[in-house]
């Protein structure tokens, strides 16, 4: 266990680091001045020389750097460039948005996911398998700003029962934040849930097939108990894996459901970041997401020992 | 189930059909497609700063009304010297700023002298180059001493950039504006809405209107979404033609056409082969149809001959100069040496209207026998390599500044025009102060621009304004960048 967390530390600290470079650099490389973007096409010369000065943009890029890095070991990111606020004040506003959709999302695809696979595994070329995996085929079809779209004409447009979009933000209570948060959740989880539901069939159903679940049934158990403790849990590994990549793809991912629901969240903040050139910000949610993408694939290590005993090292053999 | 989910809608949709029973209603969300970088309008280009500020949380000496015209604002009047180089300012009693601090002459001096200082990061910095000196004669008064007559000065103190802030407040402004205006920042929600409430100690005439919301939407058909849903009651520019006719066939909303400040350019390096040769531009001019690109952007577009503003008084009507005609283009190119055509390449940035009008200019350019080469680039490349750089042949770009033809004078444009002649009409306009004269000018400077071909002129970028049927008071066109909230009320 401390060897894994030892392991997993370095590459932490490495993939941080790959990042910051990779990131800095290919921002430099491209295209753009940030102090020319802010200032428009009527700035004079020197107007624009002021400017670049109090970003610090006039600096080698080396000093760029370390002075950047240097910030960020010590907990400050810099100022935005475009917003002139603290970059970490930015990313915590938007993260307050971007976390619990993320987390709405995937709870919910979860939640549909895992009992519609199981059922369809067992139910394998029966109707509701079909009608599931009919389903679950369509969801993977759908793109998710389309089904977007659709859900606002539906419950915003016609039925009015949800805002069409926006956040009005915590503090102007849980209610309305919450609410505004539903469609973009739905929006994100159908899709992800199709994904995970045809994921779950598949390793049901090659779990169904092991020996000893096999066994679990010739040794008396029913059906039903058979599926649901033994054939179940060996079959999450793989579910666990596509939920780790889903969580971190939705935590940066969500560009295009933010823009359909004009969210203030981490992918609309990091598409208008790249677009304006603030520098600062785009380095600093590259290596969070990066560092978040780490310790999610960390967490699903944890759980991939949670889920199968045969993996931690000392105990014996199961079955 | 179905019980308490019907319940559940009905209650969730209370909110909204209770809103249009209640009568004079005074809070209003206006939809924008661009979210302000900051607040301080003093401190960047971006015109959604002043879309929010200007005007409601923000005034200069003079603003500039719904027509375009320079009215007093926070100076009530002012006297100018003969020969057009002292100006004296006599600014309103009881004005106060939003923090409780009292405006006078010295607020003046500071803001001009903060705009003008080494390191300024004023955008528009050379409204304040021809200021020799600011002094307060006394705190109602005050003095401004040019270096040269300029003819534009009051007009320019109007816009967003020229605002008076307070010193005890300035540096805070990107984040909490304080200003004078009629409305006070209230607070923002980033990635979302800026919030304003109406200013009890205002000055002026209080407007009818107790909130406003300015809700940021940069997706087109969210935003219509949100007009239909009745999230927001305005959108002061949607940026979907395509969907104008789904809102004028809807009783329940008001659909205005106006004019942008934004001439939609095809722009040329006049500094580069080929098109450096007057015949070529010309030939350029002749083969572009107009009506087709205004077509292709939804026929909302006012046609242009030149650069500059069809609504202004001093618009002149060029578009004659060089009518659509491939057969003349075609001679004019064998004139020039290009009988058999040239190949170039047309930058395009993303703007919907640029790419649109660039795919036209593509086909229209090949049957006179050029080849275009479409470019698409993202904005920051395009200020670094066209605008910066003037490396490109062709462009297509909206210049949205005010009464911006002067740019065509600058030395090292990325447009690489240069004539003397279009220079001493400028020099002498810029010291011209007789209104009449000034326009007999601009008319001479437009005329010179269109006969040079110096660009293809296309169309005049329109404002699409949508709004709930009942809102009035909004601006139909925008002469300068704002969304001047103080005449907006709800009829009862």
């Amino acid at each position: 266990m401390s060897v894994l967390i030892a392991k997993r530390l370095v590459a932490f600290v490495l993939t941080l680091l790959a990042t910051s470079l990779v990131v800095f650099t290919v921002m430099r490389v491209l295209p753009g001045d940030p102090a020319a973007i802010i200032l428009g096409t009527g700035a004079r010369e020197d107007t624009l020389l002021a400017l670049r000065q109090q970003m610090g943009l006039d600096r080698s890029f080396v000093a760029q750097y370390l002075a950047w890095t240097g910030g960020v070991l010590i907990g400050d990111f810099g100022t935005s460039y475009t917003y002139a606020v603290p970059v970490s004040q930015l990313v915590a506003e938007r993260l307050s948005v971007s976390l619990p959709l993320a987390v709405f999302a995937i709870l919910l695809s979860t939640a549909i996911a895992i009992p519609c696979g199981v059922v369809a595994a067992s139910r394998r070329g029966r109707a509701g398998d079909l009608g599931i995996s009919a389903a679950a085929q369509l969801g993977v079809a759908v793109p998710n700003f389309w089904l977007a779209m659709l859900l606002v004409l539906v419950f915003a447009v016609g039925m009015g029962i949800f805002p069409a979009g926006g956040f009005p933000g915590w503090e102007a209570g849980l209610r309305p934040s919450l609410k505004a948060l539903v469609l973009p959740s739905v929006a994100l989880a159908l899709p992800q849930a199709a994904i995970l539901t045809r994921v779950t069939r598949s390793a049901v159903l090659e779990t169904l097939g092991e020996d000893h679940v096999r066994t679990a049934r010739a040794k008396g158990l029913t059906r039903r108990a058979a599926l649901w403790r033994h054939a179940v849990p060996n079959a999450l590994i793989p579910v666990v894996t596509i939920l780790g990549l889903q969580f971190s793809f939705l935590l940066a991912g969500t560009i295009v459901i933010e823009n359909v629901f004009y969210l203030p969240g981490i992918g609309r903040l990091l598409f208008q970041a790249i677009a304006q050139r603030d520098l600062i910000v785009v380095q600093s949610l590259v290596v969070l997401i990066a560092a978040a993408v780490v310790v999610v694939n960390f967490l699903v290590d944890l759980a991939y020992l949670a889920i199968d005993p045969r993996l931690r090292t000392g105990s014996g053999d199961v079955d | 189930m179905t019980l308490i989910f019907r319940i559940a809608a009905i209650l969730a949709a209370l909110p909204f059909l209770a809103a249009p029973a209640l009568a004079a209603k005074d809070t209003l969300t206006m939809g924008m497609t661009l979210e302000p970088p900051h607040l301080d309008p003093t401190a960047t280009a971006a015109a959604a700063t002043d879309e929010v500020v200007y005007a409601n949380v923000f005034e200069g000496l003079t603003r500039i009304d719904a027509a375009g015209a320079v009215q007093p604002a926070l100076a009530a009047s002012w006297d100018v010297t003969e020969d057009g180089t002292v100006y004296t300012f006599h600014l309103r009693e009881g004005v106060s700023f939003h923090d409780g601090t009292q405006f006078d002459a010295e607020d003046v001096v500071f803001s001009f002298e903060r705009a003008m200082a080494e390191g300024s990061v004023n955008a528009q910095k050379q409204i304040f180059e021809p200021i020799e000196a600011v002094e307060a004669l006394d705190p109602r008064t005050v003095k401004v001493t040019l270096r040269r007559p300029t003819g534009s000065f009051l007009f320019d103190l109007g816009w967003g950039d020229a605002v008076i802030v307070a010193p005890e407040s300035a540096d805070a402004n990107r984040s909490a504006p304080v200003g004078t205006g009629p409305f006070r920042f209230e607070r923002r929600v980033a990635g979302d809405r800026v919030e304003l409430t109406r200013f009890e100690d205002y000055w002026g005439e209080a407007p009818a209107l107790a909130r406003a919301t300015f809700k940021f939407i940069p997706d087109s058909a969210a935003a219509a979404a949100a007009l239909l849903a009745g999230d927001i009651d305005a959108f002061a520019n949607l940026p979907a033609p395509e969907l104008v006719p789904q809102f004028e066939a809807d009783p329940r909303f008001t659909v205005e056409i106006g004019v942008t400040e934004g001439e939609t350019i095809l722009a040329m390096n006049n500094a580069r082969e080929p098109f450096s040769n007057l015949k070529v531009r010309q030939a350029i001019s002749h083969a572009l149809n107009r009506d087709a690109i205004i077509q292709a952007d939804f026929d909302y577009g006012t046609p242009i001959g030149s650069h500059f503003s069809p609504v202004h008084p001093a618009y002149v009507d060029l578009t004659g100069t060089y009518p659509h005609d491939v057969e003349k283009a075609k001679a004019l190119l064998r004139e020039a040496g290009y009988a058999e055509g040239f190949e170039a390449t047309l930058k395009l940035p993303p703007p919907n209207y640029a790419r649109r009008a660039g795919e036209i200019i593509q086909q229209q350019l090949a049957q006179v026998g050029i080849t275009v080469e479409i470019v698409p680039v993202e904005w920051a490349q395009w200020l670094e390599q066209v605008f910066k750089g003037a490396d490109y042949d062709m462009t297509v770009i909206a210049h949205t500044e005010p009464m911006d033809i002067g740019i065509y004078a600058r030395d090292d444009y990325y447009f690489g025009y240069d004539s003397a002649e279009f220079d001493g009409v400028m020099e002498e306009l810029s010291a011209e102060a007789d209104e009449g004269r000034r326009h007999e000018l601009m008319a001479e400077a437009q005329r010179i621009l269109a006969e040079d071909a110096v660009n293809g002129f296309l169309y005049q970028l329109p404002k699409i304004g949508v709004w709930n049927a009942a809102v009035e008071g909004l601006w139909r066109n925008t002469p300068i960048q704002a969304n001047d909230l103080t005449e907006v009320r709800w009829r009862e």
